[in-house]
């Protein structure tokens, strides 16, 4: 298989990094969306990111990723009891992904060679405590998106086909990537992305020349250039670490909410979905730069990526929602 | 050498190059229409490459990746997977290319990341603006465009074997041209100076030679950047050389004081330069702006895709229960039955063949175009526009003529004083329409960008019903009204500015004729904004209104 491009050898696109760091800490922020200009390397940071994450506790052989015994689904089979540390899942969704492989179904090979009913646990079974990624989302067929979306909101797989009627938790970090000349998403599926990225090709010789450089160095000899990038990658993870425990302790005053709330009345974002992705991904940038308590500066560093893509579209502004972010936290956080 | 021998030449060592390095070059794109020119270059690849495995845009996903054999698992009594063509080994060969839809060429990409099915060709037979989808022409490194080619200049067969022992290898300062020369043409992706770098590799290899020279360094931006070019570098002025004028001076300077990359120095990087540019198209800038004014909108005379259950392109079956409007899709449906035939045997006595439940019913979809609204946006300001009104009108009877034969819908608004009203909302009917024209009034002002807020928000209404919408706006451009309703000019023409954009923004076709008694050319401006096309029709009559749209819509 291919050798991933470590994550923190990504030059520049500052941005797309943090948002994905801060979907590790707290995932309960609810998904990254990278909009942006070809050949910038959004999907290499994805499955970069994969290498990155701290490793998790499962159950061995469970096929949703169980962390304790008790939550192992009774349709598995070949569990054992003993807890195994694994790699954080990143699962892919193919485009040309069919229904039955995103929700799981009928096992067909024991269907049709035993005859007995069982259940082949699909995508969504896999990516289960972890990320599920989706390159060129934009693209997805519809039905598809349909699925996606109401899992992603329930954290939960209902499957009901075939005479088999079988639940389970699906809880994962989505994140997509895209290039909006391809075609808009719905605003259904916008807004289930906790953070939205728009990235652009660096215009700084010195940065371009550098991403040539280490894309060369790295296909020359990736197992070296991994190598080299080893230490940088773990202090990256010790620091989610210390970010991911340290999270509880954030304090948010009372004022900063208050703040949060403005901001996302100015703007007229829709729902309340703002305030609480802003607030939590607010804390988990707090607790990634080790403070003490969620400040105005944390808010307003993160504010474009969490509102950016919840505004309607204005037709009298023309620079973008990203602009119009930035220019209601300069009038609210000063 | 004539430019088509030359040509010929270059295909010979992209070939050659591609076979070196699939995975850093992955693929490379020709442009020719079905001839004996096309049909040299087959047999050139075949030549080299052996059989290829052959894609068609319109193959489903089980064809690309592969599914379950019923049959076979049946037969065997273990699940047996059909081999999908993307994984196949050896060389691949997509005709028709300039009919591959966006998702199927994701697809493509996705592969191609992957490592999967290179050394790609396309073989884009498309005329005049139909190409492949960009973001899969983005990633192959070699565009040819071999329509000028006569076919007694391809008789030229240069093949010599080269063993490659030992992989080349770039220094920093190589790099660092490539990437400032692709700049200076305005490629911004990053794709291709690596691309160009991994040809000057590919070539420094296939010359036995162990480092980039600059001989290789020539041909990657030669056989890179020429097509990907979005501007022409200045003019070197007398001595100021290399094109980013300040940074890259600056730069230069810095590494020389800390004496890193002399060699980037003494490179050649106006020749270069030239060297790209002299690859350029001859009608190069003409291209550009023809891109640029198309960007948005491709697949002209067409609607968008829509799912259709009856006619279209196929797609894969679903799931779903049998009614008036779905048809079954009968093999889909037995394929999906197959496992369960053992199981639900032995649940019910029966001795009948074959047991299908509800449950099993695959139903047959496809994709068609999706209907198109022609909306009319008129100016029925002022005493003036009266004489002119009324050839609208003529025009929009004449067009609904030939949008009718068509399938399309027609919209009117009418826009005068401080207001735009739709007087006809999307509609198909002749003698409805009729009606509602002739009992349009004229007379006021010109709320210009009022008229446009309002076609533009019924034709956002229309594409959320699934249907293409497109604006034919008939004006003098003398606005006078601003968007608030309040009489001022300037505000008014900067209204109609704004609005102008946010369609734009909104990636509407649209068309903007002007049939003032002189061409306007402040509405020639707005109609830049609009990234829309501009006709001025000074005293244009209703027939002279409908063949030019007619001929922007149906061409």
């Amino acid at each position: 298989m291919h050798k991933t491009f470590p994550f923190s050898a990504i030059v520049g696109q500052d941005q797309m990094k943090r948002s994905m760091i801060l979907t590790a800490i707290d995932p309960t922020i609810g998904g990254v969306l990278v909009f942006g200009d070809r050949g910038t390397g959004k999907s290499t940071a994805v499955r970069a990111l994969a290498a990155l994450l701290p490793k998790i506790y499962v159950i061995d052989g469970c096929p949703i990723n169980s962390e304790f015994a008790k939550d192992v689904p009774d349709w598995a089979q070949n569990v054992s009891k003993k807890s195994v540390q694994r790699q954080t899942p990143v699962v892919d969704l193919p485009l040309g992904v069919s229904e039955d492989r995103v929700t799981g179904a009928l096992d067909i090979e024991r269907a049709l060679t035993k005859g007995e009913k069982a259940f082949q646990p699909g995508l969504l079974a896999l990516a289960n405590r972890g990320y599920l990624y989706i390159d060129e989302v934009n693209l997805l067929e519809d039905h598809i998106v349909d699925l996606l979306l109401d899992v992603a909101q329930s954290g939960e797989n209902l499957v009901e086909r075939e005479g088999l009627s079988i639940r389970h938790a699906a809880k994962f970090v989505l994140v997509g990537s895209g290039n909006p000349e391809e075609g808009e998403l719905r605003p259904q599926l916008l807004d289930r992305f906790g953070l939205s990225v728009e990235v652009t090709s660096p215009t700084n010789i010195e940065e371009r020349v550098s991403v040539i450089e280490r894309r060369d160095a790295f296909e020359r000899n990736p197992k070296r250039f991994i190598g080299k990038w080893a230490s940088e990658e773990e202090a990256v993870r010790e620091r989610i670490l210390a970010a991911r425990s340290a999270l509880k302790s954030i304090k948010s005053p009372k004022k900063i909410l208050r703040d949060c709330a403005d901001l996302c009345v100015n703007l007229g974002a829709d729902g309340l979905r703002g305030e609480l992705t802003l607030l939590r991904a607010g804390r988990a940038l707090a607790a990634y730069e080790g403070a003490a308590a969620l400040e105005r500066r944390h808010l307003s560093e993160i504010a474009q990526l969490a509102l950016s893509h919840r505004l309607r579209r204005d037709p009298l502004d023309e620079a973008g929602s990203g602009a119009r972010v930035q220019r209601a936290v300069c009038e609210i956080l000063g | 050498m004539t430019s088509g021998q030359y040509i010929w030449m270059q295909v010979h060592l992209a070939l050659q190059l591609l076979a070196l390095d699939p995975q850093g070059l992955k693929g490379v794109v020709f442009r020719a229409r079905a001839g004996p020119v096309r049909d040299a270059l087959l047999s050139l690849i075949h030549k080299l490459a052996g059989p290829t495995t052959k894609l068609h845009p319109n193959m489903s996903d089980e064809q690309f990746f592969g599914g379950v054999d019923v049959v076979a698992t049946l037969a065997n009594g273990h699940l047996t997977k059909t081999t999908g063509l993307l994984h196949r080994s050896g060389w691949f060969e997509l005709t028709m290319a300039e009919r591959t839809p966006l998702q199927t060429a994701a697809r493509f990409c996705q592969a191609l990341d992957q490592g999967l099915i290179s050394p790609f060709v396309a073989l884009d037979e498309g005329v005049e603006d139909e190409t492949l989808p960009t973001l899969l022409k983005e990633r192959l490194a070699f565009h040819f465009d071999l329509s000028e080619l006569h076919h007694s200049e391809t008789d030229l067969d240069l093949f010599e074997s080269t063993e490659i022992t030992k992989a080349a290898l770039a220094s920093a300062s190589d790099m660092r041209t490539l990437t400032i020369l692709a700049q200076s043409f305005g490629i911004y992706s990053l794709r291709a100076p690596i691309l160009a770098l991994n040809v000057a590799k590919a070539n420094a290899a296939a010359n036995v030679r162990t480092s980039v020279e600059a001989e290789d360094l020539e041909i990657g931006a030669k056989m890179v950047f020429p097509s990907r070019a979005t501007l022409i570098p200045q003019a070197a002025d007398d001595q100021d050389p290399p094109p980013p004028p300040e940074e890259s001076a600056e730069e230069t300077a810095e590494a020389n004081k800390n004496g890193v990359s002399a060699k980037y120095l003494e490179l050649p990087n106006e020749l270069l330069i030239e060297a790209v540019n002299a690859l350029l198209p001859l009608d190069f800038l003409e291209i550009l702006k023809l891109q640029k004014s198309r960007a948005k909108t491709t697949g002209i005379g067409f609607g968008m895709q829509t799912k259709s259950k009856t006619r279209g392109r196929p797609k894969p079956p679903r799931k779903g229960k049998l009614d008036a409007q779905n048809r079954i899709d009968i093999v889909a449906t037995l394929r999906a039955a197959a496992p369960l035939q053992t199981i639900r045997r032995s649940q019910i006595n029966t001795n009948r063949q074959v047991l299908i439940y509800p449950d099993d019913i695959l139903i047959k979809r496809y994709e068609t175009r999706s209907e198109r609204v022609i909306i009319f946006a008129v100016d029925a300001s002022g005493s003036a526009a009266l004489a002119r009104l009324s050839e609208a009108k003529g025009a929009v009877e004449l067009l609904l003529g030939q949008a009718y034969a068509r399938r399309d819908q027609v919209a009117l608004v009418g826009f005068r004083n401080a207001q735009a009203d739709i007087l006809l909302p999307p509609t198909r009917s002749l003698v409805q329409t009729k009606r509602r024209l002739a009992e349009l009034p004229g007379g006021g002002g010109t709320p210009f960008a009022i008229g446009i807020k309002t076609a533009a928000e019924l034709a956002q209404k229309c594409a959320a019903q699934g249907k293409t919408p497109m604006i034919v706006i008939l004006t003098d451009g003398r606005a006078n009204i601003a968007l608030d309703g309040t009489h001022d000019r300037g505000t008014a023409m900067e209204n109609a500015h704004q609005m102008a954009r946010y369609i734009a923004s909104l990636g509407l076709r649209s068309v903007i004729m002007d049939v003032g008694n002189r061409p306007n050319q402040a509405l020639s401006h707005v109609a830049r904004d609009m990234q829309a096309r501009y006709f001025a029709l000074p005293r244009a009559d209703a027939l002279c209104i409908s063949n030019t749209v007619g001929a922007e819509l149906y061409t």
